[in-house]
C-alpha cells in the first residue's frame, strides 16, 4: 500500500471509559466491594436479584460521580432518573442492568489535554452516567462448565463518554492518561486497567479529509492498558483506511483487541445488535441533586494537577515541565508540597524530588506512599547544603543513603559521623590552600601567565586534600586572593 | 368461630378463646374445603407452635396488636425459609432466604401465618385460572371464578379459613376478587406499604393490601404494615395516620363516575347502587354524577405499562440461579429459552411478549411513551375530581363472578373485568371494595371507593359506613 494513502484520511474517535467507583459498598445494596474476595462471598439477595428484592441508592457513589463531573467541567443534572437496560446474560442476575439513559448525572463538559508537541486539545465530554457492574463469567476455570462470580455484580460504575472529538491514537492516549490521573486524584477509582477497574472502549471511524460525513464506526473493546488503547486505535485506523482504499465496506461491528498480535478481531455485528429496551427504573424514585448538594461535593474536591502546576509555576517559580513531573500523582505532589513547607529553596526541593528521591523509589521499586523519609528530613538535607555544611554531592550520594538506612539518626549527625562537614573556616582552610599552591608551583606560574582554566585543578586539589570537606565557595575565594 | 379478628380478639383477651384451638379449627376447615384449592401449602405445625407461644403472651399481657390473627399469605410474598412461587412452575421448589417487610411487621405483632394461597401466575389474571396449581373455586358457587389474581387469599377469607389474608393489587387483584366473593379488599396508596419481598409484576403499580371480613380488620392490618422502609425507596416517608375507625359521619361529597354506570354494567348492580345513593343522600351526603372521559383508555394504558415493567421484572427467572431449569442440555441461549418457555404459563408469556414489544426502540414512543402520558392525564383528572369531592364511587366490577372458562378464550374480555379497578393503580390513589349488595343470582358484588392520596383514614371510615349501609 502506498504510504501516502494514509494521509488522505482523517480518523474520528470517541471514547467510553468505565470507572469502578471506590465505594465501600455496592451501588444499590450494602454488599462489600472489596477486590479479590473468594468468589460469590460478597453477595446478598439484592445483588443476586432474588425475587422480591429492590435496589436502594448509595449516596457515596452519587457523590463520586458528581466529583468526576465537576473535575471535567460538566453540568450536574438536578432530576436524575435511573433506567433499566434489558438483556440476558449469565452474569447479569436480574436480566437487566440499572443505569442512566436519558438523564445522565453529568453532561456537557470538556477536558483539555496536553499533546506531545506541547499543544493543547479540548475534548468534549458528552456525559457521565452512573450504572452497576455485572458479575464475571469465567470460561477457563473448569473443564466442562463456565463459572460465574457474582461478587462484582452491583459494583458502582461511572461511564464517561466523549464527543467524537479525538483525531488520533496519540490524542486518545493523552486523554485516557489524563482521565486516569484525574480519577486517582479524586479518589474515585484506582485507575487499574489491568484489573479492569478502569475500562476503555473506542468508537473509531475514518473519512476522507475534508469530508462532511463521518464514516461507519467500529467499536473496539478489551484494551487493558493505556498503551494498548494507542496500539489498538492505530491498528484499527490503518485497517479501516486500507479496507476502504481497497474498495471494501466497513461494517458496523464490535471488535476486540488482541494484545499478543496487536490486531483487532470481530466479536459481533452491530447490525443485529440487541435492543436494550431502556425504560425508567420504577423501583427507584428520581434522584434530586440540588445546588446545595453540588456545593457540598465541591468543598471535598482536592486540587487537580492543572491547578497544582499553575501554583508551582507561580508560587515556587518552577518551570512547567518540572511542575508537571511533580504532579504526576497526588501523593507525590503532596510530599513535594510538604517539603516546600519546611524550606524556602523550592528549586532545590523540586530537584531532590525529581532526582535523588525519584531514583531511589525507582531503584527500590517503592512509591512515595511508603517512602521512609519524612518531608522534613528532605528539607533538612536541603538546609545543610544551603548552609554550606555539606556539599550537594555529599548530601545526595552519602548522607541520603545513610539516612534512608537509619532515618532516626538525623542528617546532621550522619554527616558528622561520615566526616562530611565542610570546612568553612578560612583559618583552617588556608594552610591547605598554601600547601596546594606550593606543591603546584609550576602550574601557578602558568596560571599567572594567563592559563586561567587551571583554577579548576587547584580547587580540585584543595577538595581532595581536605577530604571533600572544603567549602568550594570559600576555596575559590581564598585561591583567588592568593593568586592575584 | 368468629370469621373476623376484631371480635375474636375480645374473646382472646377475656380468656374465652385461645389461639391453639382457633388455629386447629382453621386447619380442619382448610382440610374440609380442599376442593376450593385456595391454599397451595399450609404451615400447620409451625402455626400451632406459634399459637401456643402467643396464648402465653396473651396470658402475660405482652401480646402484640395482631395477637392470634390467623393470616393467609398470597403466594407472591416472601417469608424466610418458606416456599414462594407466584403460582408459577418457574419457581417451583424455590424457598425465600428473607422475609418481606410486611411479613416481618405482622409477625412482630404476633400474627400467625397459616399458609400460602393460590393466585394467578405472577398475579396476572382476573379469575385465578392462570395458576400453575389450577383454579380456585368461589365458595359461594363452585362453578364460578373467585376473581383474581388474589383468588386463593380471597376465598380463604370468604370461606372462613383464616381471619384475614394479605394480597397484592396491581390492577384490581385485591378489590376485584373481594367484589366477587363478598369480602373487604383494600389497595392502599402507592408508596404506603413497602414492596420489599413482594414478587414484582409491575413495580410502579403493585401494592400489598389486606383482604378481610370487615373494615375494622383492614384498618388494623393497614396500621401494622404501613410506613417507611429502608428496603424500598418508593415508600412514602409521610407519617402513618391512626387508622382506628371512628363513628365520625359528617356530610361527605361523593362523585360517582357516569361512564361506570353505562353499557356493559349489570343492570341489577346499577340499580342497587342507585338505591344506595338515595340512602346516602337521605343521610345528608352529597352524591353527584361526574364524567370521567378517559375510561376507554384505562385498560389499554394499564396493559402497555404493566406488561412493559413485567417483561423486565420477570427477566430474572432464567433457569440459571434459582427456580425451574429445563432438563435439556445445550448452550446458554437454549437454557434461557427452554427454561422460560417451559416454566412460564401462557398468560405470563403473552404479557412478557407484549411488554417486550412495547419497549422496543421502534415502538417505544408509539406505545410506552404515549401510555405514560395517558397515565399522567388519568392521575391529573382523578386528582381534579378528588379536589372537589371526598371520594369517587364506582361499582368494583361490571358484573358478578363469572363462570369458569367464560373468558379464557378472549383475553380482552378478561382484561375488561378490571376496567373499574385499574384507575387507582394508574393514578396511585387508595381504593377499597366493600360488599355492596347481592345479585338475584345469589352472587355478591362490591362497591368501590377511591380516596385522596394517603387519605386512607377517611376512606376506611366512610367504607365502614357504606358497608353497614349496604348490608
Amino acid at each position: 500500500m502506498d504510504e501516502k494513502i494514509y494521509d488522505k484520511y482523517q480518523a474520528v474517535i470517541g471514547l467510553e471509559v468505565h470507572a469502578q467507583l471506590l465505594t465501600n459498598s455496592k451501588a444499590f445494596c450494602s454488599d462489600s466491594t472489596e477486590y479479590g474476595a473468594t468468589a460469590n462471598t460478597q453477595v446478598s439477595v439484592i445483588s443476586l436479584g432474588h425475587p422480591g428484592t429492590l435496589p436502594k441508592h448509595n449516596k457515596d457513589a452519587i457523590n463520586l460521580a458528581i466529583r468526576m463531573g465537576l473535575a471535567i467541567n460538566c453540568q450536574i443534572r438536578e432530576v436524575n432518573q435511573y433506567a433499566r437496560k434489558n438483556y440476558f446474560y449469565a452474569d447479569l442476575p436480574k436480566g437487566y442492568q440499572i443505569t442512566q439513559d436519558r438523564t445522565p448525572i453529568c453532561h456537557d463538559g470538556f477536558l483539555e489535554v496536553k499533546l506531545k508537541d506541547g499543544s493543547t486539545k479540548r475534548i468534549g465530554i458528552e456525559r457521565v452516567h452512573m450504572e452497576e457492574d455485572s458479575g464475571k463469567s469465567m470460561h477457563d476455570q473448569d473443564v466442562f462448565d463456565s463459572l460465574i462470580d457474582y461478587n462484582r455484580a452491583g459494583t458502582p460504575l461511572i461511564e464517561i463518554v466523549t464527543h467524537p472529538d479525538i483525531r488520533s491514537a496519540e490524542e486518545a492516549y493523552a486523554y485516557i492518561t489524563e482521565i486516569r490521573q484525574i480519577v486517582r486524584y479524586l479518589d474515585i477509582c484506582d485507575g487499574n486497567m489491568e484489573e479492569g477497574s478502569l475500562r476503555c472502549d473506542a468508537n473509531i471511524s475514518v473519512m476522507l479529509k475534508g469530508a462532511d460525513k463521518y464514516g461507519v464506526k467500529v467499536e473496539v473493546k478489551n484494551m487493558n492498558s493505556i498503551s494498548n488503547v494507542r496500539r489498538a486505535i492505530d491498528f484499527e485506523i490503518k485497517r479501516q483506511i486500507e479496507a476502504i482504499a481497497n474498495g471494501n465496506r466497513i461494517f458496523s461491528e464490535t471488535r476486540t483487541f488482541d494484545a499478543m498480535k496487536g490486531t483487532t478481531i470481530v466479536m459481533r455485528s452491530k447490525e443485529l445488535a440487541n435492543d436494550y429496551r431502556y425504560f425508567p427504573e420504577p423501583d427507584l424514585p428520581p434522584l434530586i441533586v440540588d445546588q446545595a448538594w453540588v456545593n457540598q461535593v465541591q468543598t471535598t474536591m482536592p486540587a487537580l494537577p492543572k491547578e497544582l502546576i499553575k501554583k508551582y509555576i507561580s508560587e515556587y517559580s518552577l518551570g512547567e515541565y518540572d511542575a508537571s513531573l511533580l504532579t504526576e500523582t497526588k501523593e507525590y505532589a503532596k510530599y513535594f508540597e510538604e517539603v516546600c513547607g519546611h524550606t524556602k529553596n523550592f528549586k532545590a526541593a523540586a530537584n531532590w524530588m525529581m532526582g535523588t528521591v525519584k531514583s531511589h523509589l525507582n531503584e527500590t521499586g517503592t512509591d512515595i506512599g511508603t517512602f521512609t523519609l519524612k518531608p522534613t528530613q528532605i528539607a533538612e538535607l536541603i538546609a545543610l547544603v544551603d548552609d554550606g555544611k555539606i556539599s550537594n554531592s555529599a548530601a545526595s550520594q552519602n548522607v541520603f543513603p545513610a539516612l534512608v538506612n537509619t532515618p532516626d539518626k538525623g542528617a546532621l549527625t550522619l554527616a558528622q559521623e561520615l566526616n562530611l562537614i565542610q570546612e568553612s573556616n578560612a583559618d583552617a582552610l588556608l594552610p591547605i590552600v598554601e600547601e596546594v599552591l606550593a606543591a603546584w608551583s609550576e602550574k601557578v606560574e602558568e596560571y599567572k601567565a594567563g592559563k586561567k582554566n587551571l583554577m579548576g585543578l587547584f580547587v580540585g586539589e584543595v577538595m581532595k586534600r581536605s577530604g571533600g570537606k572544603a567549602d568550594p565557595k570559600l576555596t575559590n575565594k581564598l585561591l583567588g586572593e592568593r593568586l592575584s | 368461630m368468629h370469621k373476623d379478628y376484631t371480635n375474636f380478639r375480645k374473646l382472646l383477651d377475656t380468656g374465652d378463646a385461645n389461639c391453639v384451638a382457633t388455629v386447629r379449627g382453621f386447619l380442619e376447615k382448610i382440610e374440609n374445603e380442599m376442593h376450593l384449592n385456595s391454599f397451595i401449602e399450609t404451615w400447620g405445625e409451625e402455626a400451632l407452635q406459634r399459637a401456643s407461644e402467643i396464648d402465653q403472651k396473651i396470658q402475660n399481657r405482652t401480646a402484640g396488636k395482631l395477637a392470634g390473627m390467623v393470616i393467609a399469605l398470597k403466594d407472591n410474598i416472601c417469608y424466610q425459609g418458606h416456599k414462594v412461587s407466584a403460582s408459577s412452575h418457574i419457581l417451583e421448589g424455590f424457598e425465600s432466604q428473607y422475609s418481606s417487610t410486611v411479613v416481618q411487621r405482622i409477625l412482630d405483632e404476633d400474627a400467625i401465618l397459616i399458609g400460602r394461597t393460590n393466585c394467578d401466575e405472577f398475579a396476572m389474571g382476573a379469575s385465578n385460572e392462570t395458576s400453575y396449581y389450577g383454579p380456585v373455586l368461589n365458595a359461594l358457587d363452585n362453578s364460578r371464578v373467585p376473581g383474581g389474581s388474589s383468588g386463593g387469599a380471597t376465598v380463604a377469607v370468604q370461606a372462613g379459613l383464616c381471619h384475614a389474608a394479605i394480597g397484592s393489587d396491581t390492577g384490581g387483584s385485591i378489590r376485584q376478587p373481594a367484589s366477587f366473593c363478598g369480602v373487604v379488599g383494600l389497595k392502599p396508596s402507592y408508596g404506603r406499604i413497602s414492596r420489599w419481598g413482594l414478587l414484582a409484576y409491575a413495580s410502579s403499580f403493585d401494592q400489598i393490601g389486606p383482604l378481610t371480613n370487615n373494615v375494622e380488620d383492614a384498618a388494623l392490618l393497614l396500621q401494622v404494615i404501613s410506613g417507611t422502609d429502608d428496603y424500598d425507596a418508593t415508600v412514602s416517608t409521610l407519617p402513618v395516620d391512626n387508622y382506628t375507625l371512628s363513628d365520625e359521619n359528617s356530610p361527605k361529597k361523593i362523585a360517582y363516575l357516569k361512564e361506570c354506570f353505562g353499557e356493559g354494567v349489570d343492570e341489577e348492580i346499577k340499580h342497587q347502587l342507585y338505591a344506595l345513593f338515595e340512602l346516602m343522600k337521605a343521610a345528608g351526603h352529597t352524591v353527584e354524577e361526574v364524567s370521567f372521559p378517559y375510561l376507554d383508555y384505562l385498560v389499554p394504558a394499564y396493559y402497555v405499562l404493566t406488561t412493559a415493567e413485567a417483561s423486565s421484572n420477570l427477566s430474572r427467572y432464567q433457569g440459571l440461579q434459582l427456580g425451574y431449569r429445563t432438563a435439556e442440555k445445550g448452550d446458554l441461549d437454549m437454557l434461557f429459552k427452554k427454561s422460560r418457555s417451559e416454566g412460564f404459563g401462557k398468560e405470563v408469556k403473552r404479557r412478557i411478549m407484549l411488554g417486550t414489544f412495547v419497549l422496543t426502540s421502534d415502538f417505544y414512543d408509539a406505545y410506552y411513551s404515549k401510555a405514560q402520558k395517558v397515565r399522567r392525564l388519568i392521575r391529573q383528572k382523578t386528582d381534579d375530581i378528588l379536589n372537589t369531592y371526598d371520594f369517587i364511587l364506582t361499582p368494583t366490577t361490571p358484573t358478578v363472578a363469572f363462570k369458569f372458562g367464560e373468558k379464557t378464550q378472549d383475553p380482552v374480555a378478561m382484561y375488561l373485568a378490571d376496567i373499574f379497578t385499574v384507575q387507582a393503580n394508574l393514578s396511585g390513589h387508595p381504593a377499597i371494595s366493600v360488599p355492596g349488595g347481592k345479585h338475584s343470582n345469589g352472587m355478591p358484588f362490591g362497591v368501590q371507593l377511591m380516596g385522596k392520596h394517603f387519605g386512607e383514614k377517611k376512606l376506611l371510615n366512610f367504607a365502614k359506613y357504606l358497608h353497614n349501609l349496604a348490608v
